[in-house]
């Protein structure tokens, strides 16, 4: 257990959690401007993404066994699935917020709905939306050390490895930097949240 | 000559309760048509079947000798200016970006966006030097009123509707507003509607005044007449008025 092996592990643990946040924003920021169109669509798919966070972690993981393998690939797809709630729910919050009278303000000179889109909901909703990066991205540090057990590399391999050594130092040396690194995920964002707010 | 705006038997309901029934009623070009209420009375509801916010169950109104619903709706909207009591600004861009969007929208070039915005800022009173680079949560509810007017008459729109957008404010500042308006309003050659439950603001500032009651036109006389009308509820909104007010009115006038 070297500093470069602490390093390198570190590293794909960032990327993996990096990935898995950016997939999960692809898929949550179109899914959200459609939710906040309908509102039956919205609860329903709403409730489905409730359902999947609850699932304990190892046991998602563990599900996805069977179909996927073990490999990167089934970890970030366990991550994304578990990025998906918070992005989902506050990109649909941060639109659904956008003051009344604002939007009939946009409407009555004469936005078109794309317009309204792009230069009114999704600016005013930024902050929200920012908001939910940052709980996604600071869970996600934390949920990618169980991906090791699946294969998806990252710093939970340490931990792992010390659980099955019963090496308590072995196991810091995954955990410690993942508790640093959500630390430090938490107080960037935050203060890329500050620079947004109106 | 022509109406610019012309209501048509308009009745307008929601969930089978009528809001607006049988309205007729025409708007001249340059002049300010108040329509006076009380809450409920289906005055915002007319306002925004001009622009087309919301759509007549019967009836049809017509703007520029045209059936609004034959307009498409955001060429419509482009050509009327909309202000609302708290003046709908874009809180994330500034207070010349606010004045700008419409110009912006209908293309117009970048200088010529920010000759007009300098303009209009100046003719509401806030120097675009002082003003222009601010958000409106650094204004007051006065200035952003200010800011909304101009917003509206950005593109230079024939018409103007107001939604009591003076009601929010202090009285002192609202008596200010109503003269700047009225003044402006001349200065520009528009025509307005303009929505109020506020007798003294409808006699100050309406060329002719709508009286509205549970959704029916009750009255539309010219506003120096209002006072001989003898229905209950032209004497219900008279009777607001304290000694003298009338008077000290129609002297502002």
């Amino acid at each position: 257990m070297r500093l470069s092996e602490i390093a390198s592990l570190s590293a794909e643990h960032l990327w993996l959690v990096a990935i898995a946040v950016w997939v999960a924003m692809l898929i949550a920021a179109p899914t959200a401007v459609l939710l906040t169109r309908h509102v039956r669509l919205r609860r329903a798919t709403l409730a489905v993404v409730n359902v999947v966070q609850t699932i304990p972690s190892l046991a998602l993981f563990g599900f996805l066994l069977p179909f996927l393998g073990v490999g990167k690939v089934t970890a970030v797809l366990a991550l994304v699935l578990y990025a998906l709630l918070p992005l989902l729910r506050n990109t649909v919050v941060g639109i659904l917020g956008v003051d009344g009278g604002v939007l009939e303000s946009a409407v009555a000179m004469g936005m078109t709905r794309r317009q309204i889109l792009w230069k009114v909901e999704l600016p005013l909703a930024f902050p929200t939306i920012l908001a939910g990066v940052r709980i996604a991205t600071v869970t996600t540090i934390g949920t990618a050390t169980i991906a090791a057990a699946i294969g998806g590399g990252g710093l939970g391999t340490f931990v792992f490895r010390g659980l099955a050594m019963a090496d308590t130092r072995t196991i810091l040396a995954g955990a410690v930097p993942a508790a640093i690194m959500a630390i430090a995920a938490d107080e960037v964002l935050g203060w890329v949240e500050r620079k947004f707010s109106y | 000559m022509a109406a610019l705006v012309e209501f048509r038997k308009v009745d307008y309901a929601i969930g089978g309760r009528a809001i607006l029934r049988g309205i007729d009623l025409g708007v001249e070009e340059g002049e300010t048509v108040v329509l006076l209420g009380r809450s409920g009375s289906g005055k915002t509801t007319l306002l925004k079947l001009v622009n087309r916010l919301l759509e007549p169950t019967s009836g049809e109104i017509l703007f520029e000798g045209r059936r609004v619903a034959d307009w498409d709706p955001i060429r419509l909207r482009r050509r009327i200016g909309y202000v609302i009591q708290d003046g709908g600004l874009f809180p994330h861009v500034t207070v010349a970006e606010n004045v700008g969007i419409v110009t912006s929208l209908e293309g117009w070039p970048a200088e010529r966006i920010q000759k007009r915005t300098t303009e209009l800022l100046a003719a509401v009173g806030l120097p675009v030097a002082t003003f222009g680079a601010r958000h409106p949560k650094q204004l007051s509810g006065g200035e952003k009123q200010r800011v909304g007017i101009a917003r509206a008459l950005a593109a230079d729109p024939p018409l103007l509707l107001l939604d009591e957008p003076f009601a929010a404010l202090d009285p002192v500042t609202r008596f200010e507003m109503q003269t700047h308006f009225g003044q402006l309003r001349k200065a520009f050659g528009k025509t307005a509607i303009f929505v109020t439950h506020d007798i003294r603001e409808a006699l100050l500032l309406g060329t002719r005044i709508a009286l509205l009651k549970d959704g029916r036109l009750e009255a539309c006389v010219k506003a120096e007449e209002f006072a001989q009308l003898r229905s209950p509820e032209a004497s219900a909104f008279l009777a607001t008025l304290g000694g003298g007010d009338l008077e000290r009115l129609s002297a502002a006038i």
